[in-house]
């Protein structure tokens, strides 16, 4: 082999070597990183308006509260992000429990709802509420002309045996909205009298789908009847495609998501974080999420719920316990037994 | 001075560059980058100092041993009697271990482990490598590469040593290294303590294992639909009058460059229950709409329609490749053209097979787009891993268990593979004169041929004229009011006073995609084809390990990747999440496999007489990849680089946990319109990038350039360079 080409070989590898060393990571200053997840136009909304308050740069990077818990828990050694915007409760209080997020008595706290407030305490001061989605389902109202069956208005009416193979919902195992609903019904009927219920309901099961707002999305198409899902999810095909699907709050009362709020413990940028964690819980940045086609109902006592979102009047919350049923021992124990008695076919 | 060896001065030369690098570059990570060259100003700060000024001035004593290992290769250089290759390989080596041991053991907060604080005291704490290191270190491993060589190593010959060296280092960083990492990660038991006895419940608890069987189904399944529907095409294409040639070509590559989701949404508006062939067969032929689109069925349909194509590049290359004198010899020896067909181009044909066959196992096995649309009830491998990291169950011991029954499936198939094409030879590119017509194929596979893949390419029609409907409706199946809309969203330009604005909220995420994607496809190519050469060509301790670990990566799924690459690459000394870098590197490795196997399946046709003609006519073996193999290696380039480019465009669950804000890819922002049942600007978003990819394949089949085998028209030609 000559010189000439094995010079050229090698200079080829230091070069490409070179080129791998491109790109290293830049360290922000004065700026914020936040995790977003909620769905990227709200996400992007607050962005800007944030960005227009306070001056303060914002990179944003929208993932779904799942995989941002996942990506939180594997930077915990160097964190990336400052902070955790959006998602549902359960994973920012497992995040909180864990002790990967700062705790922070925002002056805001005072000018919440109590439900809010009660997510901050459960989460030690980890965490706290932003917004509130209720658990609910929606049906394809053309399908249901079809079949001729009389609108449903309870969780009674799903076991009914003209909805066989017209429910779909998620799979509890990978969808924090299931595990609300299998929570839910345990705090309605009683452990036992639910595992009845969620028998009897898998027999009009068409589908577990992997994620929560799917089941929302096939009621829309008219490809099942009925989904199970959160309201807001039901509501907002209705209104981004004028879907015939119409939303239903359960008779018997439902439980809730109470999507939060986290700063990342060890934060780069922790004074950015703060402030944007005290504006997010203004009524002026919990008015964007209306804006942007998202309809859960706003922390602040003091923002406007927007008029599509469900009417908290006609919703029966229940009194969820977020500390028992968000709590990893309990969690597993339910899944486990929804498995065995359920999942196994 | 004696006058220096050429190994000696080649020895010479990288010592200093890797010394230059120690003396003038940045050592660590810089804040604004290496491009901005802010650190020129900041050489004896500790930030921006390079190796010798970090140890001397900022107490990184445990740097200096680096910079000493070079020294000592250059003092080695001009002993007399010539350096010794031992000498030479201990100082590359022991430089290079000594780097990356102190990188691990030293960290962001000083010692990683107590107990050399308790030895040794505390230490200033370090940052990852940066430029200066990153040449240092290549130096090092080419030193360490050419002493081996030195002593006799492949017999000598510094190229091979090097190539293997620099290979095995990267595929062990980039792929061994963070695979490992998570496994151990999740031998972890709740109480915080490894327990390896944990693991082994799990792998064979009765769950895993029913998720395994499915996914084992459908794998096979999968696999031999896509080879036979790959052969097919393939056939139609090389060896029948087919007229519309240019469209097969433009439709088998459709489903490869289509971003995931969209065929699965496509399959769901046609075969749903609200779909429109649904429709259309409830009217004419009375059958009730139903669900069996969701499950078994309806993922075998969608993952044949995704990965035949690739099946059908791979067995392109290969048919392309039979020599039809050897269909010739058969014929003249009075076969008909059944027998030709049965005994000689089909067995010809069996490593284009063996390795399509394994593509269309892996790929369906990994495939999780598809699942997460029309899995249904039918559980498989690859998204239950994702949910068991990411969804309510939040286990990732099991997240683990399921990952080790992927690998092994993955692993047992490629063993199979390697039986069932044992020792034989495939080869029919020789130096000898090499031409002729192809033989004709016999009726019946003809017929069969056509009866296949016509109905399948108009199939593909249909699905796609759905697909490029949607972007222009408000909302397909629901409102079917046409609309711009999609397009403006995602796409939106203004010409303002200020000049042109891209208003589009498509365009961040389009422009770092393309970028990406573009810088990853010629370094896979070249990585991968450069590992085939390795193993087909050379044989060397440790090869069979080495191809093993050349499969990892393909082998997991893109969550365990990425999950496994934020462990890895987000604290010292390797410290590149948030980068561009990132995704680069991990497209490279991810995508590398399939490169390698098209690779293999193309040079096990070459005859390797032809490598010996050109060694023995004095040519190194560089100068023997780039004048003899390279050339006749063109379809295997051009299918890499396709697929490499076109992969790293479309792939979403590896790099979903590595986007970030700076650097957000076009799959990342698809699934987030799909999550939100936004389908008209995912579709329009999906029919643009389909649109870019298939001019990109373009400009990439006319750079490298059609393969020429010039001897092959239709009047047989005299024979040149008959060599034999």
């Amino acid at each position: 082999m000559t010189l000439i080409t094995r010079k050229f070989f090698n200079s080829a590898a230091v070069l490409a070597f070179a080129a791998l060393a491109f790109g290293s990571s830049a360290q922000a200053e004065g700026n914020l990183t936040v995790y977003c997840s909620v769905q990227e136009e709200w996400c992007q909304s607050m962005v800007n308006e944030f960005q227009k308050a306070t001056g303060i740069s914002v990179a944003m990077t929208r993932k779904s509260s799942g995989e941002t818990f996942a990506q939180v828990k594997a930077e915990s050694a160097n964190p990336k992000g400052d902070i955790w915007w959006g998602g549902t409760g359960d994973p920012h209080l497992q995040a909180a429990e864990e002790g990967l997020t700062e705790v922070y008595d925002s002056p805001m706290l005072a000018k919440l709802h109590p439900w809010a407030v009660k997510q901050h305490e459960t989460g030690k001061g980890g965490t706290v509420g932003i917004y509130l989605g209720a658990l609910g389902y929606g049906y394809n109202s053309e399908l249901l002309e079809q079949k001729k069956i009389a609108a449903p208005a309870c969780w009674a009416d799903l076991i009914k045996p003209e909805f066989k193979g017209e429910v779909q919902i998620a799979n509890p195992n990978s969808s924090g909205t299931a595990y609300t609903f299998l929570a839910t019904m345990v705090q309605i009927l009683g452990e036992e009298e639910a595992f009845v219920y969620m028998k009897a309901l898998d027999g009009n099961i068409n589908q577990y789908t992997k994620s929560g707002a799917a089941p929302a999305q096939a009621a829309a198409r008219g490809e099942t009847l009925v989904g199970i899902a959160f309201q807001h999810d039901v509501i907002t095909p209705t209104i981004t495609s004028n879907a015939p699907i119409k939303n239903v709050s359960p008779c018997e009362g439902t439980g809730f998501e109470v999507g939060s709020m986290s700063i990342i413990k060890g934060a780069p940028n922790m004074d950015s974080a703060k402030k944007w964690y005290d504006w997010a819980l203004t009524p002026e940045a919990q008015k964007l999420g209306a804006a942007s086609n998202s309809y859960q109902n706003p922390s602040n006592m003091e923002a406007p719920i927007p008029k599509e979102a469900p009417k908290m009047a006609d919703i029966k919350l229940i009194d969820y316990d977020f500390a028992r049923f968000g709590g990893s021992a309990e969690r597993k124990r339910l899944l486990s037994r929804w498995d065995a008695e359920i999942g196994a076919k | 001075m004696p006058e220096l060896s050429k190994q000696s001065r080649h020895i010479l030369l990288l010592a200093i560059i890797g010394l230059t690098g120690a003396v003038a570059l940045p050592w660590y990570v810089v804040p604004s980058g290496f491009w901005a060259f802010a650190w020129m100003g900041q050489l004896v700060e500790a930030r921006g100092a390079p190796l010798f000024i970090q140890a001397l001035l900022h107490g990184r004593w445990q740097l200096l041993p680096i910079g000493l290992c070079l020294l000592v290769a250059i003092i080695e250089v001009f002993r007399a009697g010539g350096p010794r290759g031992t000498a030479i390989a201990a100082a590359g080596g022991v430089g290079l271990l000594w780097m990356f041991a102190q990188g691990l053991l030293i960290g962001l907060r000083g010692w990683n482990a107590s107990l050399f604080e308790q030895a040794f005291g505390p230490i200033a704490a370090q940052t990852g490598f940066g430029v200066g290191a990153v040449i240092c270190g290549s130096a090092l491993l080419l030193i360490f590469s050419s002493g081996l060589a030195l002593n006799g190593l492949m017999r000598g010959d510094g190229f091979l040593v090097s190539a293997i060296a620099v290979v095995a280092s990267c595929i062990g960083v980039f792929v061994f290294y963070p695979v490992f990492l998570v496994l151990i990660e999740s031998a972890i038991t709740p109480e915080g303590s490894y327990s390896l006895a944990a693991l082994v419940a799990r792998v064979f608890s009765a769950d895993v294992g029913q998720v395994a069987l499915n996914s084992l189904t459908l794998g096979i399944a999968t696999g031999l639909a896509t080879t036979l529907l790959g052969l097919g095409l393939a056939l139609l294409h090389k060896r029948t009058n087919f007229r519309a040639k240019g469209l097969l070509r433009l439709l088998a590559i459709l489903p490869i460059i289509t971003p995931p989701f969209v065929i699965g949404l496509g399959i769901i508006l046609l075969f749903g229950r609200n779909g429109v062939a649904t429709w259309l067969m409830s009217e004419l032929f009375g059958i009730p709409p139903s669900r069996w689109i969701y499950g078994f069925f309806g993922l075998l349909l969608v993952q044949t329609l995704a990965f035949a194509p690739i099946a059908y590049l791979v067995i392109i290359g290969v048919v392309e490749g039979i020599s039809p004198s050897m269909e010739e010899a058969s014929q003249t020896l009075r076969a008909n053209r059944w027998q030709t067909f049965a005994n000689v181009t089909w067995p010809l044909m069996r490593p284009g097979l063996a390795n399509a066959f394994l593509i269309g196992f892996v790929e369906s096995l990994a495939d999780f787009g598809n699942p997460l649309v029309l899995g249904g009830n039918y559980d498989v491998l690859s998204t239950d891993i994702f949910f068991a990291i990411v969804g309510s169950q939040n286990d990732p011991g099991r997240a683990a268990a399921l990952s080790i029954a992927l690998l092994a499936l993955t692993l047992s198939a490629f063993y199979l593979q390697r039986r069932w094409l044992g020792r034989r030879s495939y080869t029919t590119i020789a130096g000898k004169g090499d031409s002729g017509l192809p033989a004709k194929l016999p009726d019946g596979v003809r017929r069969l041929i056509y009866m296949t893949a016509v109905p399948w390419l108009a199939f593909t029609v249909l699905l796609y004229g759905i697909i490029l409907i949607g972007g222009f409706v408000k909302s397909l199946g629901i409102d079917n009011t046409l609309t711009f809309q999609h397009y403006i969203t995602a796409f939106g330009v203004e010409w303002t006073e200020r000049g042109l604005q891209w208003t589009g909220r498509a365009w961040p995420s389009f422009f770092t995609t393309i970028g990406v994607s573009a810088i990853a496809a010629p370094f896979t190519a070249a990585i991968g084809l450069l590992t085939a050469y390795l193993l087909n060509r050379q044989r060397f301790i440790g090869q069979s390990t080495f191809e093993f670990i050349t499969m990892l990566s393909f082998a997991i799924p893109g969550t365990v990747i990425g999950v496994s690459y934020i462990l890895a690459f987000n604290v010292p000394p390797i410290e590149i999440t948030g980068t561009g870098l990132i995704l680069v590197i991990c497209f490279v490795f991810r995508n590398m496999p399939v490169s390698i196997r098209a690779g293999i399946a193309a040079m096990s046709q070459i005859d390797r007489s032809l490598d010996e003609c050109s060694l023995m006519l004095r040519h190194g073996s560089f100068a023997t990849i780039r004048r003899v193999i390279l050339p006749l290696l063109r379809p295997a380039i051009i299918a890499s680089l396709v697929y490499a480019f076109v992969r790293a465009i479309t792939s979403v669950s590896a790099v979903i946990f590595l986007v970030s804000a700076k650097y957000n890819l076009a799959t990342a922002y698809i699934v987030g319109r799909v999550e939100v049942s936004d389908f008209g600007v995912a579709i329009a978003y999906s029919s643009v990038l389909i649109v870019f990819m298939l001019m990109a394949i373009g400009a990439i089949q006319l750079g490298v350039g059609e393969q020429r085998r010039a001897n092959r028209g239709i009047q047989p030609m005299a024979v040149r360079g008959s060599i034999a």
